[in-house]
């Protein structure tokens, strides 16, 4: 009754308000990777989103960064897909150029009063077509190319920018004192507005996500290596640029003094980071040690007969496939890993060379290098202060937001949350699900107010043109130089005119940026296009973007093919540029004849089951089950033991202080209680079955076989201690694992707390051969018990026996704090593992251990009453049973492999399905939370909808060719093909709906009967023909 | 710089989207090189090939044909159809062997998402492979003509393999042992040549005859089979009524089409 009144009141209020009343569901501020992912999950959920930035586009820091770590990614490349999608959301409203100004209200109705800053062009007006750009006299420093290469006054910040408008610097001629106005005169569209002036909006929304990011550590202010005064120091920021196909020499890495290339390169680590001396930050930024490899291996990769020299202090390979990265930069020919501090010295002044000198076991060397690369850190954003002042919000002792340790993503106001690197230093994919989990916890604030502000994305109708003869566009793409440096793109374009049914062809920079996608709609409209080929890169990350565009030109987005001339052509044959065009065109070709046949298909609709099943009831599947059942959704919770709390049960307290335990219990108590979520202990899942939206998965308990239907899965099941089988482990008392200490230290154990000297030894069962990663979390483990031990016994002797020490991000201050309560840290090799020895003597019995001091150059022995090894963290025994059942793969260390490293951190390539906690990759309890919070957010873009879009690509059956064999239905395990009466008598029948698109019955039919529509043998051996075509 | 006159082979390549497309892709961003042989065509599945696309490739001279699927046990879909690549590549070889083109022109391999690397491994390997054996005909030291002529008699014969395979065929347990076992046991061999070479062999006499092959030591010849076993299935076919001896000349009996 009360609910209908409100939602009454809420429709009169709704049809009182004009349309552009500015009234949202929440601001999302700060439009990098995070800000964009969270507007687009909370989007999809149903909710209307004000995507507010401050710079001329979205994009943020990943925009700029050529490549991504570990899997050398290009950043714009899977990052600019997520801006045209973002520009299409009807339900995300975009306010670039924009700053915060001041804040009122509360929760669930906060306004926010912003500051639009004056362009001087009227963005709905602005085509983008760069005329302005041309004419304009005036050269600026480009500040997307960190200034290394000049950009005129007037610019589109870059060729993917959305939106995909000019704006004008402030070093405007006619700005400064009105000598031109050349822009004005030569724009078509009168776009140009001198006359603007910054302006007040003030929206209301009901919650707000701060995404502002970070600054990199500016080394300039304490001329740090030189930097600001040699030409030839540069920041990785600026590398990143010099190594980009778009930035200031297209991908050619030339040196700032004389534009040469460098062939002597040396990069410093840790500039501006672990440092508590003035002006820099005492923490880890987490990201550099990464991204110097990265960027090794690509200059490598640019310049193969260069050498490098990596100073670095511990490298910080934590996480998932990073250690392997390491391996493969250090493997590198004239590449030198080289533990020292550094120094640099002076410039050469006729070559422009820097010298550095470091300490080598024979002492200290001066060395020149033609290009210094400064691996800076992360530093909080520079409007940090301001957000704290008017979102009211407190910052760390950092300058970063300060947060909940049990909950990462909640600021210390109500109503406002946080993700990304405002949180602290972090990579991308910690980025993006955190966007994704502060989606949740605002979605949870917001949750009666789905739905009532969003509306669907409206595409035109489409065009019928089975009666029209193919006319195929081709768009042939240059990605920058990624595809023109190495293939001739006039020449397949002008290959392509000449195929059969072709009626356009085109070339294009960015075929992805959002002008080039809509001028591909343009086209297809104004040529009457019908079938559509775009040659650029793969279809696996951007045919959907493509798809869509021909959706918003009115045509099926079946008729659309995508001839992948980067991935499969000109990054693998980059130096063998005549025959990487010839294949290019055979591509090209291949791609028109397969584009002549192709049928147009209608997708279906399958109902969404609005319940939720989560595997495994660990602190991980806890909290994402908790999030959902708190919106709304029946939750069912599989735990294999016989309590929840999983791993968690085993923590006591965390490096920050935490009461883990109190934490645990409370949450358990939540999800017992808690009427929608349904757990289910000492349970095994035998069976899974069905696809996104319609799981039913069969659950086994003690007595009892259940099968429960469910719309999404979260496997969230944890991981486990490796039991090591080195160190006299199991044969002395004294020897435990660190989680056994750590109980031992919360049980106040008599015989540990006696000890007098402790010695912990770090990776134990990992970064090794069996084990190539690193666990992650051994390090801050170590740090944690020795801080608690010495804080009970401040006497005892620790000393930590480590390779490298790897408390990244703010977990440095704990090493540090460690270090200064006089904990012995001894470095050994892999190749000199520490020795231990059980000794009696003089009535006392210990543990010797024996290793290797580089400090001292000796040999110790350490006579310890108690041995902690760091024991790795594995994977859960039954991953891989488990990973069959839901169909999604592990990765090569045996925990559950994500759909991308970066940009789809908790989802799986396989629909419906995520993950979060330990089963991903070792990590820490607040990472934990915060990716949990991140998969039950991924899972409410699916569940709040009702029906989910089955691809058009199925089988179908030609009764008049059908045998009646059954060998179709044999081998469709999915059940999707039964036989059914017909006047021409039993014939197979393709249930759509559960028809998965795999063509096995197509391969099987001995009469061709079946076909896999998409991929139909007529258009395989188009393809085929036309590949072979030349011979 | 390479000459214009060196040889540069084609390759066809059946990539599943899930893992090899995926790892062609890693491959790519990685830059790892391999020799420009491969043309790619995407399918959902490597289990998706259907045996008339090998034999139509080599048909039309490709010189080398690739299916890549995910590693057994992952595959994306629930059938595990790369299994069916499996099965289908290991008959493909046989029906290959018999028309005269090197099996090993064909190559079937797992490649993860994941493994960029081992794509490139796989493709220089292949590549290097296929380069060694040269121009398609020209290891088997055979005419193209006679091998495209067993392509078609092999396409010809697809639907009844199919069935064969279906009937026949069948391996249980699905395991690459269980595949490699089956394939390789003892019993196997004769119920394959009996079921699918011996019918393979006759619509290849059939076609010889038709075109103008008049002796069995001509038949014999022409493709590349030992006289007594042309001489034999002459001898069914002529019980089939499908061939007339006449005087030492075989004659095909006209069938109204």
């Amino acid at each position: 009754m009360e609910f209908g009144l409100l939602q009454q009141q809420m429709d009169t209020q709704r049809a009182l308000r004009g349309a552009d009343d500015n009234m949202g569901d929440i601001m999302v501020v700060g439009g990098g990777i995070s800000g964009i992912q969270a507007a687009l999950d909370l989007s999809a959920s149903g909710y209307k989103v004000y995507l507010v930035e401050k710079s001329p586009t979205i994009g943020g820091k990943m925009s700029q960064l050529d490549k991504t770590f570990p899997t050398n990614d290009c950043s714009m490349c899977i990052e600019s897909p997520k801006f045209i999608e973002t520009d299409r959301q009807p339900n995300i409203e975009l306010m670039t150029y924009t700053d915060v100004d001041s804040l009122e209200g509360g929760p669930g109705e906060f306004t926010v009063t912003l500051l639009k800053k004056p362009r001087y062009v009227i963005e709905d007006k602005c085509t983008g077509c760069t005329v302005c750009v041309e004419y304009c006299p005036a050269k600026i420093p480009d500040p997307f190319n960190q200034n290394l290469s000049l950009n005129k006054a007037v610019h589109i910040y870059f060729s993917q920018a959305v939106p995909l408008v000019t704006y004008i610097d402030e070093t405007c001629l006619f700005l400064k004192d009105k000598t031109c106005s050349i822009c004005q005169t030569v724009c078509e569209n009168d776009a140009i507005d001198f006359n603007q002036k910054a302006e007040k909006v003030q929206v209301k929304v009901g919650a707000i996500l701060l995404t502002p990011g970070y600054e990199t550590f500016d080394p300039r202010p304490r001329n740090d290596y030189g930097y600001g005064q040699f030409a030839n120091v540069v920041t990785s920021m600026d590398f990143e640029r010099l190594l980009c196909s778009t930035g200031p020499h297209e991908g050619q890495i030339l040196r700032p003094s004389d534009k040469k290339h460098p062939h002597k390169i040396a990069w410093i680590h840790c500039v501006g980071s672990r440092q508590v001396t003035p002006g820099g930050n005492s923490y880890c930024s987490s990201v550099c040690c990464s991204y110097t490899q990265k960027q090794v291996i690509l200059a490598k990769d640019h310049l193969p007969d260069m050498q490098a020299k990596i100073f670095h202090n511990d490298i910080r390979s934590y996480g998932k496939d990073f250690e392997r990265f390491y391996q493969r930069a250090q493997k590198l020919p004239d590449v030198h890993f080289i533990r020292s501090y550094v120094s640099v010295g002076s410039e050469d002044p006729e070559t422009g060379d820097v010298s550095i000198r470091y300490t080598t076991p024979d002492g200290v060397v001066e060395e020149f290098f033609e290009l210094v690369v400064l691996s800076v850190g992360l530093a909080p954003p520079k409007d940090a202060q301001r957000f704290s002042e008017v979102f009211g919000i407190e910052l760390n002792q950092h300058g970063f937001c300060k947060v909940d340790p049990f909950n990462p993503l909640q600021t210390s106001r109500p109503g406002i949350f946080t993700s990304g690197a405002f949180q602290g230093p972090m990579d991308i994919p910690e980025s993006v699900m955190g966007a994704s989990g502060a989606g949740a916890q605002a979605s949870y604030l917001l949750k009666s107010r789905r739905g009532q502000l969003s509306e669907e994305r409206v595409y035109p109708e489409e065009k019928d043109v089975s009666q029209e003869e193919p006319k195929v566009g081709v768009f042939v793409c240059r990605c920058g130089a990624n595809i023109g440096r190495v293939v001739d793109v006039p020449g397949i374009a002008e290959y392509a005119k000449s195929l059969p049914g072709v009626v356009h062809v085109e070339e294009s920079l960015f075929a992805c940026a959002t002008n080039t996608a809509k001028a591909i709609s343009d086209t297809i409209r104004d040529k009457g296009l019908n079938r559509v080929v775009v040659a650029a890169c793969t279809p696996r990350t951007h045919e959907p973007l493509f798809r869509d565009t021909l959706r918003e030109a009115g045509v099926n987005q079946y008729f659309f093919d995508m001839a992948n001339i980067r991935e499969h052509c000109t990054w693998v044959h980059s130096k063998e540029q005549e025959a990487a065009t010839q294949k290019a065109k055979d591509i090209v070709r291949m791609s028109v004849a397969r584009a002549g046949s192709l049928e147009p298909l209608e997708e279906f609709s399958l109902p969404v089951d609005k319940t939720a099943l989560v595997v495994g009831g660990g602190v991980a599947g806890m909290t994402s089950a908790h999030t959902l059942a708190e919106q709304g959704y029946e939750t069912y919770l599989i735990e294999r033991a016989s309590d929840l709390g999983g791993m968690a049960n085993r923590l006591h307290y965390t490096l920050e202080g935490m009461d883990v335990q109190t934490f645990v219990k409370d949450l358990k108590k939540k999800v017992y209680r808690h009427p929608r979520i349904h757990a289910i202990t000492d349970a095994a899942i035998t069976h899974v079955d069905g696809y996104v939206g319609n799981f039913a998965t069969t659950v086994k308990t003690k007595g009892r076989v259940r099968t429960i239907k469910h719309g999404a899965a979260i496997i969230a099941v944890g991981a486990v201690e490796y039991r090591p089988t080195e160190y006299l482990y199991g044969q002395s008392d004294r020897v435990m694992t660190l989680l056994e200490m750590e109980s031992k230290i919360a049980q106040r154990d008599e015989a540990l707390l006696a000890a007098d000297s402790v010695v912990m030894i770090q990776c134990v069962g990992c970064r090794n051969e069996d084990r190539n990663y690193c666990a992650r979390v051994c390090c801050s483990g170590a740090m944690k018990n020795a801080l608690k031990l010495k804080s009970i016994k401040p006497e005892v002797d620790i000393y930590v026996l480590f390779r490298d020490i790897r408390t990244y991000g703010f977990r440095e201050d704990y090493y540090r704090a460690a270090s200064n309560q006089d904990v012995k840290f001894i470095r050994y090799e892999p190749d000199d593992k520490p020795q231990v020895e059980a000794v009696e003597a003089g009535g006392r019995s210990f543990i010797r251990v024996s290793a290797f001091d580089p400090i001292l150059g000796k040999k110790l022995e350490l006579d310890a009453d108690a041995v902690a090894l760091a024991a790795a963290v594995i994977p859960t025994p039954g991953s891989s049973e488990l990973a069959r059942m839901f169909k999604v793969p592990l990765g090569p260390d045996g925990f559950f492999q994500e759909a991308h490293a970066k940009l789809r951190p908790v989802d799986f390539a396989a629909e419906g399905v995520y993950l979060c906690g330990t089963a991903q990759y070792p990590k820490h309890l607040s990472e934990t939370l915060t990716q949990s919070y991140g998969a039950a957010g991924r899972v409410l873009t699916l569940l709040s909808r009702d029906t989910v879009v089955a691809s058009g690509a199925v089988c179908e059956v030609a009764d008049v060719d059908c045998v009646s064999c059954g060998a179709c239905i044999s081998v469709c395990t999915y059940g999707a093909i039964e036989f059914v009466d017909t006047p021409r008598g039993k014939k197979a029948k393709v249930n759509a709906v559960l028809c998965k698109g795999d063509g096995l019955c197509n391969a099987k039919c001995p009469t061709g009967a079946i076909t896999l529509s998409h991929y139909t043998d007529g258009e395989v051996f188009n393809q085929i023909d036309a590949a072979l075509e030349l011979l | 710089m390479a000459a214009p006159s060196e040889y540069k082979p084609v390759i066809i390549g059946f990539l599943c989207n899930w893992c090899c497309y995926g790892g062609a892709d890693l491959c790519g961003v990685s830059r790892f090189q391999y020799p420009p042989y491969l043309r790619v065509i995407r399918l959902m599945c490597s289990g998706r090939v259907d045996l008339e696309f090998i034999f139509r490739a080599f048909a039309k001279k490709a010189d080398g044909v690739f299916i890549g699927g995910c590693h057994l046990g992952d595959c994306h879909y629930n059938p595990e159809g790369n299994y069916d690549a499996l099965g289908n590549s290991l008959v493909a070889k046989r029906i290959l062997e018999n028309v005269g083109v090197n099996p090993e022109r064909l190559r079937l391999e797992w490649v993860s998402a994941g493994e960029g690397i081992r794509f490139a491994e796989v493709m220089n390997d292949f590549g290097a492979k296929i380069k060694s054996l040269g121009p398609l005909g020209s290891s088997e030291g055979r005419e193209l003509p006679d091998l495209q002529a067993g392509l078609a008699a092999a396409t010809q014969l697809v639907p009844y393999f199919k069935l064969v395979e279906r009937e026949r065929f069948r391996v249980s347990p699905r395991t690459e042992e269980g595949y490699q076992k089956f394939f390789a046991a003892d019993d196997f061999e004769p119920l394959f040549k009996e079921l699918v070479i011996d019918k393979l062999t006759m619509g290849r006499i059939m076609g010889a005859l038709r075109s103008g092959e008049e002796s069995a030591e001509a038949v014999a010849q022409k493709l590349g089979l030992d006289p007594a076993e042309v001489a034999r299935q002459l001898h069914l076919l002529s019980q089939q009524g499908m061939v007339r001896i006449d005087g030492g000349q075989a004659v095909p009996i006209a069938v109204a089409a």
